[in-house]
Parts: C-alpha cells; sequence; structure tokens
C-alpha cells in the first residue's frame, strides 16, 4: 500500500527503520536529519501545544494592543515585578519574540510538511487503485457470499465495477488465473480538504500579517451638526499601515446630523439601561450627491472603501465664555467623557486667550443631577431629565505655549491657581441650561448655552444639550482575503475530517465445480466509522443486481 | 410583551428550571444505581467465572476458553450498529437505565420550556448573559446528549452528564440569576444569536467527548490489570473491583474511536465560533481580532483540540495522551465559561453577569 507522504511518524506511516540515517551525516545530512525532524508530526504536536501554553500569560497579564490603561496600572500595582515582566515582553505577549518564534515554527513545519503531500497527493489522484491483495480476509468489513447459480465471475466484477464507479469510486480491475477482482478507492477529498485546511491557515497568517499593513485606522469625535472630511488632519488620531499612502485618502463628508438615544423606562429592574444608540449621518462622497445614512454600534457604515464604526457617544455642552467688554473669548460644545453608566461626564475647557488671564475649567455634567446624603452630585438617569453643569476654575499659565502637545481631555493644574471649590472657599459655578454666571477676579462672564430654550423652559430639556458620537474610521482592503481563507479553512475542515476515504475489494473466484465464490473487503484510510457497514451494504446491492439481471453476458472491458 | 405579562412569564420559568432540576438529579441517581448494578452484576459473573476456573484447575484441566458463556448470558443492551458491542462482559437491559434515561427526557422538556418562556419574557434569544447562557448551553449540552443516543448508547454517560448539567445549572441559578432586562445595543446582533448557539453546541460536543475520553482512560487501565490478570486472575479482579462496572462498557479502543469522532465535530463547530466571533467583533469594535481575554482563551481551547486531532495521527499518541488532551481541552472550556467570564477583565465583560 503506497504510503501518503505523511511524517514518518504519522500513525498510518510505516516506522522507519533505523540505520537509514548514515552514520557520517555531513552538513546535508544534519540539515536533511533537522529538516525532517521539524517536520514530523510530533514536532508540529508539541510546538501546537507550546502555541496554546504561550497564549496564557497573555490573559493573565494586561496587554498593551489591548489594554494599555491596565498595563500603566499593573505598573503602578506592582512597581517590582512589572519591569521584570516586561522584560520578557509579557505586556505584548502576541508579538513577542517568544510567541513569534513558536508560531512561525509550526508554521514553517506546516508548510514543510504539506508541500511534499500536495506533491504526492496530486500524483495519487491520476494513479490507478492498487492491486487487490492476495488475502481479503483479514480485511476489514471481511464477507463471503455465493454467486447465484448461472454467474461467472468476469460477469460478477464487472457488475461491481459499475455498482463501485456509480458510487464515486476510482475503481481498478484485474484478472488473474480462475479469479477477477476488482480494486477502488474513494474519498480523495480527505486528502485534498486536510491540504485546502493547512493551505488556508498559511493564506489566514499571512493576510493577517501583512494586512494592517495596507489600511488604516483613525478616530474622530462629532457633536451633532459637525461635519468631517476624511483627510490626515481631520482625525483626531490616525495610524496608518506600514504600506498605506496617505495620499489615496477619499476625501468624503460625514456630517452626524443627530445622535437619538433610547433608554429602557418601564422595567425598573434595567432602569436606564440603553436600548439603541444611532447615529444619523450624511455622507457626500466628492463630487457627488450627499446621502443620508446611518451608524449604529453593531452596524458599521461601509462607504467610500471605509468601514465607519460607532464606538462611543456622550453630552457636548455648548460653553460660552465672555471677556468683561462683551467679547466672546471661547464658545464651543465640549465633548465631555462620559465616567459611569448614568453619564456623569467630565470635561475640560482651555481658554488661553483674550482674558486677562489663562483660564482652565474641569467641568462635571450630570444629565439627570441628584444630591447624595453627602451633598455630592450625581447622575441618576442617563438621559436629559434636569440637566446640571459644574465648573472648577484656575487660573494661570495653561502650558500651551511649550510646543508640549497637551490632551484636549486633561488640565495639569500643578501651575494652575484654583478660584472656585476645594478650600477656595468661592463655590464652583453650577449652570442649568441657558444660565450665565460671573466668573471670579472680574475676569469674565461663563455661560451654559441651551440648544433648546423653548421646550427648556417648558421643562423638556431632551434637546437642551448637544450629544457627540466618537467614530473609528477604518479601511482594511484585506478582509476580503481573510474572509476567502476562513472560508477555504471551513471547507478543508469539513471534507478532511469527515469524507470518510476507504478502499474496496470485491473478488470473484470460480471454484472447481463452477459456482462462483465472492469476497469484499474494505481498509479505512484515517478515521471511518462506517466502513463495516459500507463494505456490507456493497456486498449486498452487489448480490440483489446480480440476481436480478442474470443470466448475463460477460463483457470484457478494460478500466 | 407588557412587563406583568413578562414578569410572570419569568417566573414560570424559573419554577419550570427548578423542576427540571429536581428531575434532573432523580435521573442522576437512576443512572448511578444503573452503574452500581452493572458492578454487582459483574461481580457475580466474574465470581462464578473464578469458580469455573478453580473447578477447571483443580480437575487438572485447562480453564474453558469464554467461561461467561457457561452463564446464562443476559440479552444485549440495543447497540447501534454504529458501535461495536465489544464490552468484555455482556450487561442485560436494565431498569433504572431507561428510568433514567425516560426522567431526563422529561427533564429535558422541562429545561427546554424553562428556556423558550425566558426568550419570551426578554423578548429576544436566551443567551445574553451569563444565567441566560448557562442556561441554554446546558440545554444543548442535554441536547446534544440524547441526540447522540439516538445512535450510539452511550447511556453509560448519564450520570456524567446529568450530574454536570445539574452542577452548571445550580451555580446559574444560585450565582448568576438577573432579572429579564433587554439587550444592551453592543449585543443586538444577528451574530450574537449565531456565535453564541453555535459555542454552545460545541460545548456540548466537548462536554460528551471529554465523559468517553475519561471512561477511555480508566478502561484501558483496567484491560492492563486484566492482562496482567492473565498471570493471576484474582489479583486483576481486586484491584478492578472499585469501578467494576467498566466490564459492562465497551473496549478502550472503541470508547477513544466514539470520542474522536464527537470530538472532531465539536471542532469544526468551535472553528466557526471563533470565525463567527470575528466577524461580529468586526462589526461591535471595528476589529476582528485584539487578543482579548475570551478571544485568547477561544484560541487557546482551538489549539488544544488542534493538538489533540494531530496526536490522535501520531504515533506514540494514540489511546491514553490523546486522551488526556481531549481532557484538558475541556477543562479549557468550562474555564473559559466559569472563570474567564467572571473574574477576568476584558470587552467581554459587559456580557457577562
Ligand atoms: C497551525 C498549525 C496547525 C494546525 C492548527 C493544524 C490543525 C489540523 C487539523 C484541525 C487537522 C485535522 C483536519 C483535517 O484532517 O483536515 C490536522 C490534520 C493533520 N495535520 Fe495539521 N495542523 C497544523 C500544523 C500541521 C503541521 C506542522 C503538520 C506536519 C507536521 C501537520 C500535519 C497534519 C497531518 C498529517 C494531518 C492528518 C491527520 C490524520 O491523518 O488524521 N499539521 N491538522
Amino acid at each position: 500500500m503506497a504510503a501518503l507522504s505523511r511524517p514518518s511518524d504519522h500513525y498510518d506511516s510505516r516506522p522507519q527503520t533505523p540505520g537509514v540515517l548514515q552514520p557520517k551525516l555531513g552538513l546535508t545530512g544534519w540539515l536533511r536529519w533537522f529538516w525532517r525532524q521539524l517536520t514530523s508530526m510530533r514536532t508540529a504536536l508539541f510546538l501546537l501545544l507550546m502555541l496554546a501554553i504561550a497564549a496564557i500569560p497573555g490573559s493573565l497579564v494586561p496587554q498593551r494592543s489591548s489594554d494599555p490603561n491596565g498595563v500603566t496600572q499593573y505598573f503602578a500595582d506592582n512597581p517590582d515585578l512589572a519591569p521584570a515582566l516586561d522584560q520578557l515582553q509579557a505586556f505584548d505577549v502576541y508579538t513577542s519574540a517568544w510567541f513569534s518564534a513558536i508560531y512561525l515554527l509550526l508554521f514553517i513545519s506546516l508548510i514543510g510538511c504539506v508541500i511534499p503531500r500536495t506533491k504526492h497527493h496530486f500524483l495519487a489522484l491520476r494513479a490507478k487503485p492498487p492491486t487487490t491483495p492476495a488475502r481479503l480476509s483479514r480485511l476489514a468489513g471481511f464477507t463471503e457470499r455465493d454467486a447465484p447459480a448461472e454467474a461467472d465471475a468476469a460477469a460478477a466484477i464487472t457488475y461491481a465495477r459499475t455498482l463501485l464507479k456509480s458510487s464515486g469510486y476510482r475503481v481498478a480491475r484485474f484478472e488473474a488465473e480462475g479469479e477477477s477482482s476488482v480494486s477502488a478507492e474513494r474519498g480523495y477529498l480527505r486528502e485534498t480538504g486536510n491540504l485546502i485546511f493547512h493551505g488556508a491557515l498559511v493564506g489566514v497568517l499571512i493576510t493577517v500579517g501583512f494586512g494592517g499593513g495596507y489600511g488604516f485606522s483613525g478616530q474622530r469625535v462629532l457633536v451633532e451638526g459637525q461635519t468631517f472630511v476624511n483627510t490626515l488632519l481631520a482625525y483626531d488620531s490616525f495610524n496608518p499601515g506600514r504600506f498605506f499612502d496617505d495620499g489615496t485618502l477619499d476625501p468624503y463628508t460625514l456630517s452626524l446630523d443627530d445622535f437619538a438615544v433610547a433608554y429602557e423606562q418601564l422595567n425598573l429592574q434595567a432602569y436606564g439601561q440603553p436600548i439603541d444608540f444611532t447615529a444619523d449621518v450624511t455622507v457626500t462622497p466628492k463630487g457627488a450627491e450627499a446621502e443620508p445614512s446611518a451608524v449604529k454600534v453593531n452596524g458599521p457604515l461601509r462607504t467610500n472603501g471605509t468601514s465607519i464604526y460607532l464606538l462611543g457617544n456622550g453630552y457636548a455642552p455648548t460653553i460660552q465664555v465672555t471677556a468683561p467688554d462683551g467679547t466672546v473669548v471661547f464658545s464651543d460644545s465640549v465633548p465631555f467623557l462620559p465616567q459611569d453608566a448614568n453619564l456623569t461626564s467630565l470635561g475640560i475647557v482651555k481658554v488661553p486667550d483674550g482674558l486677562a488671564e489663562q483660564l482652565g475649567m474641569i467641568g462635571f455634567f450630570y444629565p439627570t443631577q441628584d444630591k447624595a446624603q453627602s451633598g455630592a452630585n450625581f447622575s441618576s438617569y442617563p438621559d436629559l431629565e434636569y440637566p446640571l453643569l459644574t465648573l472648577n476654575v484656575y487660573t494661570g499659565d495653561l502650558g500651551l505655549d511649550d510646543g508640549v502637545p497637551t490632551s484636549v481631555y486633561a488640565l495639569v493644574t500643578d501651575d494652575l491657581t484654583r478660584q472656585t471649590g476645594g478650600t477656595t472657599g468661592v463655590d464652583s459655578i453650577e449652570l442649568k441650561p441657558g444660565e450665565s454666571t460671573e466668573l471670579p477676579n472680574d475676569l469674565g462672564t461663563v455661560s451654559f448655552i441651551d440648544n433648546d430654550p423653548a421646550a427648556s423652559a417648558a421643562g423638556d430639556f431632551k434637546q437642551s444639550v448637544p450629544r457627540f458620537a466618537s467614530f473609528d474610521i477604518h479601511h482594511d482592503p484585506t478582509q476580503i482575503w481573510l474572509i476567502s481563507f476562513s472560508a477555504l479553512v471551513l471547507f478543508g475542515l469539513f471534507t478532511g475530517l469527515l469524507v470518510p476515504r476507504r478502499r474496496v475489494w470485491v473478488k470473484a473466484t470460480t471454484r472447481a465445480d463452477g459456482t462462483v465464490h465472492l469476497e469484499y473487503a474494505g481498509l479505512a484510510r484515517g478515521d471511518d466509522p462506517a466502513l463495516k457497514i459500507a463494505v456490507t451494504a456493497l456486498a449486498d446491492r452487489h448480490l440483489k443486481l446480480l440476481k436480478f439481471h442474470q443470466p448475463i453476458a460477460a463483457t470484457p472491458e478494460s478500466t | 410583551m407588557n412587563l406583568t405579562d413578562s414578569a410572570l412569564l419569568n417566573s414560570y420559568s424559573l419554577y419550570a428550571l427548578y423542576s427540571a432540576m429536581a428531575v434532573y438529579a432523580l435521573a442522576f441517581i437512576a443512572f448511578a444505581i444503573d452503574l452500581a448494578r452493572r458492578s454487582s452484576a459483574v461481580g457475580v459473573i466474574e465470581a462464578a467465572h473464578l469458580v469455573e476456573q478453580d473447578a477447571a484447575a483443580s480437575a487438572g484441566a485447562a480453564p474453558p476458553a469464554g467461561g461467561t458463556l457457561t452463564l446464562k448470558r443476559p440479552v444485549l443492551s440495543r447497540i447501534s450498529a454504529r458501535m461495536d458491542n465489544d464490552a468484555a462482559l455482556p450487561y442485560g437491559r436494565s431498569s433504572s437505565l431507561r428510568v433514567g434515561v425516560s426522567l431526563t427526557v422529561l427533564a429535558w422538556a422541562l429545561h427546554l420550556a424553562a428556556t423558550v418562556m425566558r426568550g419570551f419574557a426578554a423578548d429576544r434569544v436566551p443567551w445574553a448573559n451569563m444565567y441566560e447562557f448557562a442556561m441554554t448551553g446546558t440545554l444543548l449540552i442535554m441536547t446534544v446528549f440524547l441526540l447522540v443516543l439516538v445512535r450510539s448508547d452511550l447511556r453509560f454517560l448519564g450520570t456524567f452528564v446529568t450530574g454536570l448539567v445539574l452542577v452548571l445549572l445550580g451555580i446559574a441559578a444560585l450565582q448568576f440569576y438577573v432579572e429579564v432586562a433587554p439587550l444592551p445595543p453592543a449585543l443586538q446582533s444577528a451574530w450574537l444569536v449565531i456565535h453564541v448557539f453555535v459555542a454552545s453546541l460545541g460545548t456540548g460536543m466537548f462536554a460528551l467527548g471529554f465523559a468517553l475520553s475519561t471512561v477511555q482512560l480508566l478502561q484501558s487501565r483496567r484491560e492492563n490489570h486484566v492482562l496482567e490478570g492473565v498471570v493471576s486472575p484474582r489479583g486483576a479482579i481486586a484491584s478492578a473491583l472499585r469501578l467494576r462496572f467498566l466490564a459492562t462498557l465497551p473496549s478502550s479502543a472503541t470508547l477513544e474511536n466514539l470520542s474522536y469522532r464527537i470530538n472532531i465535530v465539536g471542532f469544526i463547530l468551535w472553528t466557526f465560533t471563533l470565525m463567527a466571533g470575528s466577524i461580529w467583533a468586526e462589526q461591535a469594535w471595528g476589529r476582528y481580532w485584539g487578543w482579548d481575554t475570551k478571544e485568547v482563551w477561544t484560541f487557546i481551547i482551538w489549539v488544544i483540540y488542534a493538538g489533540y486531532i494531530h496526536a490522535r495521527a501520531t504515533r506514540g499518541w494514540r489511546g491514553s495522551r490523546s486522551a488526556w488532551l481531549s481532557i484538558i481541552g475541556f477543562s479549557a472550556v468550562m474555564f473559559n465559561f466559569g472563570i474567564v467570564n467572571v473574574f477576568f477583565k476584558g470587552l467581554h465583560a459587559y456580557s457577562g453577569l
């Protein structure tokens, strides 16, 4: 029986006789020996198990790629341990040298294993099934029958051949002294599937490895009413892949028209839980008509070669600061970052110019303000029922002119003078939509602009504060490849694991008295639960056919 | 559906679930009694065997081949043509086995009703939090078990399967119970339905594969004892005393093949789970793979079972060694469900408790 060109330690391969290797190996000898080790089943198994084990630490220790804040926290909590772990690349497990080494070796082994098998399989696909073994009785599902009285051996085998062929077997006929037989094999798809599976895995690895390089991902926060043009400068942050050319950005525009939210109000067990977020947007491709569209949490918008995901949202109170002489020095809807499920939100206002001193404010926004017994404000519901904005005022050098980039979401207060709240003796500023108040030190006035004053006057604050949505915008031209390779992986698995590959033989021997003795047997190539049943069923059908059709004329034919 | 109806339906669902657990407990007892009976039946047969051998030895003759044949052979239990009936000792119809299966089917029906009512009460698929996921997951484990029973007589696994489901349901009802709540936007996806459902089906397969591999290990230990027992039958029987019922179960080779067939179906389902999860992650989070803790463990499980399949094809690793990989694989599945969901930080956390 021809070997399948599997690794020599595959259970179905013939054991290697020791001493095959020459005692004097030499360089090529050693290389060949090493290659054979690397492409052996045992090495593949070992590397697979190593891969499973090596993946574990990444779930125990926060990873920079998925949880950068967690890493920072880990360093703060474990100042001694963390640097040591960092040396071992424990915070970048999946790009670490050791993890990469394992999967690269595994894939080299895989390729080295698959190529010879593919070559061999190609030949096997065109080869004839092997000669019928002399003793069928030792094989699986062996069954004997007596042919009907008038049948002759050659005709019986002709029928068997037709029967097997129609069930998808490749057949070969053999004639010997007083004995006719057919050898049949089916299930080449099993090996094909296995090879496709392993090959497609390589495809997945390569696509994942290089795919990111051809795309980009960027983030942008939009307040209701704002518009974004898909150009490099318009992004809040932008991460191009290694091979991505910024010049290829397609300058379409995206406007956030409205951000609709729905919160659970009936079910008290889940009161205030979000039910729906929908960003109603307008997309205008360059030189084309504007199209209204929507982005939802599980429903990215695919447009102009990019995918737009809705990843966050919150409130962007409109805040205005006026100098004592009445000039407006600051007026903007400032995105406040949500801090809890009821959207208590934290935001920063920086006014570098136009006032006697530079002004910084740390604000809290409560969409539905409530007071705890301690007197602290909190939000008791995420929607705008009773909105309140509180501001703490700082003056001094905001540090914006030092040329060091600063975050718009953080205010470094070390060099600033606190003017309200805390120990200053001055109350923090508290504003409802539409209200204004004097800033300390006669700096000017701050106002919380109401977006819908008429409704608010009637007690409905729902539209009083604009909302913002944060979008991730991605471009990944290789995703289609990934999907295709994954489909091949699944296809290969189905066929490679579930299609039975088997050989079946039917032999007809003419006895001395002229009657014909029929033998049937099979051989599994890989796991084949139904082999015995298949052989028995074949024998039954064959006999039925013989009984039905006799007497028949012998039609000798070649394969 | 209005809220009072929903609350009412949810309370019916709870009643049904607790009833199902009670009936599963009874089924567990019936299956356990069956194992005990198997053991004592084996005891009787083997004792008779010994007496014969002693008699033969004292008569100076070789022991009769197949001493058990001289006993009245009980009617064979129903074993489908797909499974070799190669148990060392035949074992007759058992009333407690039939009671066990009937009770399991009854409990399964209650379990199904509980799950369906929970789904209607919430007005969505009943697998959006740990409690519901445990309820649906165990329902699918049980469904897989009952469906496999139609093809192969694996009723001897009844103690394990009812026991496992009972423990998981108990933890779910006591630790993870939450009131009906609407789906948060992040979970409103057709992929939730597909991904979680297929993952549960795969888990059901892996559970059976695990059980079969465990029995396989015990069985091969027994077979080794019996082999040694050629020298001293008394010693072998004595050492095998504790799990004598094993003699009525299929040989370790048959168990290994069964376990393999069930595990490869589980592996295909798991591969699909992994892919469906990536597609969903791409839609929800904008990246298909980010090594989130849950993703890591799904990957680890996938690799362990790939290793298991390879081990089965590697000389020197078939048999007990590959069985250990099947056991480790299912342990990782349980770890992923029970520990990672609850104690590990990650993006999947909000879908947790
Ligand atoms: C990323 C690494 C690998 C994975 C995930 C993997 C996974 C699998 C799976 C799932 C199967 C069963 C599916 C089928 O038969 O179609 C399989 C079979 C097989 N693999 Fe791999 N494999 C990997 C690497 C390798 C390597 C490096 C080799 C060569 C040494 C190899 C050789 C084989 C062989 C010979 C079979 C057939 C087993 C049999 O006869 O049942 N694989 N592999």
